[in-house]
């Protein structure tokens, strides 16, 4: 019984990795609603907009300024 | 800590860091906005051809000024904060327990210090944040497909240059490997910018404005990644925490 306890005090404990297999469902959904939302925010310049007009493209007008976003 | 855990956090601190950037963008930023959409403003105002170049595109205001620099302001650094947030959590689970003998909180600070450095800091040093009435709107398309090709170039070259530390560290120690690592990221990233087209289009607007609407932007941007970062750093360590307790309990039952 002895052993078993006094091996893992001796080594420090390595810090366990997530399996990347367990990553990519994850990565993959949020990849998509990524680049859905930079797109909105940061290139949809109202010739490419989903809803037509300038809506979009105005209302976050000014983050795309302050966050360093092409524009006008 | 599982990759759910830590994104369900990194989401909700990116919807924390992009309520923090909007208050330093609105208190810094916007004013420096205002001065600039004015300076159009009177310019547009003095030439009549340059009004009436713009008159399709200003007519059809559908929001109006005060919106757009509260709500939609607003909603524009929640919406990349949480982006953002989310990005870093999910590299974050996956670097944790792969980058040498870094533990899992300091894995997830150097990360999101990469990624400042990468996805903001460098693009900003080629193509700046510009206010209103400094872009045209004829080189709109180049200027932002140059702009996200560069950010693509140094995302890319920085997570590559992690990997490359990685392969190196077991010969050359961690210290030498990310000394690599680093250099490496500076020449494809400094290629890439060198290469890339420079933008001038600043014309008459004056020095003083321009330079304290970038300082405004490059706080809002630091604002957002520190929050990010601090953030997501205390939930991994309290993910960890409550796993070595864990273990440490099996532990102890296992002894028994
Ligand atoms: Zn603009």
């Amino acid at each position: 019984m002895a052993h078993t306890a006094a091996t893992p005090e001796i080594a420090t404990p390595a810090t366990p990795a997530i399996p990347i297999r367990d990553l990519g469902p994850w990565a993959v959904f949020f990849g998509l609603f990524a680049a859905v939302v930079v797109f909105f925010v940061s290139a949809n310049q109202g010739g490419v907009s989903v809803p037509s007009g300038t809506a979009v493209h105005e209302w976050v007008h000014d983050a795309r300024h302050l966050l360093g976003y092409p524009c006008h | 800590m599982t990759a759910r855990n830590v994104l369900v956090r990194g989401l909700l601190v990116g919807l924390l860091a992009g309520l923090a950037a909007f208050l330093v963008a609105h208190e810094v930023g916007e004013p420096h906005v205002e001065t600039a959409i004015a300076l159009e403003e009177a310019a547009s105002a003095a030439d009549p051809a340059a009004e009436a170049a713009d008159e399709p595109e200003e007519e059809v205001t559908e929001v109006s000024r005060p919106v757009q620099r509260t709500w939609g302001l607003l909603t524009g650094t929640v919406a990349i904060g949480v982006v953002l947030g989310g990005f870093v959590a999910l590299l974050s689970a996956a670097a944790i327990g792969r980058l040498g003998r870094l533990t899992a909180v300091q894995t997830t600070g150097l990360v999101a210090a990469i990624g400042f450095v990468a996805y903001s800091l460098v693009p900003f040093l080629k193509y700046p944040a510009t206010p209103p009435a400094v872009g045209s709107g004829d080189t709109i398309g180049s200027r932002t497909s140059d702009y996200f090709l560069l950010v693509l170039v140094s995302v890319v070259a920085a997570l590559a240059a992690v990997q490359l530390a990685r392969a190196l560290a077991d010969r050359f120690g961690g210290l030498r490997a990310s000394m690599a690592g680093v250099a490496a990221y500076v020449v494809v990233a400094g290629v890439a910018a060198a290469l890339l087209p420079t933008v001038n289009e600043v014309g008459a607007f004056p020095a003083d404005t321009l330079w304290s609407f970038r300082v405004s932007s490059l706080l809002t941007l630091t604002t957002l990644w520190a929050v990010i970062g601090a953030g997501l750093v205390l939930s991994v360590d309290r993910l960890a925490r409550a796993e070595r307790a864990v273990a440490e309990r099996r532990a102890l039952a296992a002894s028994l």
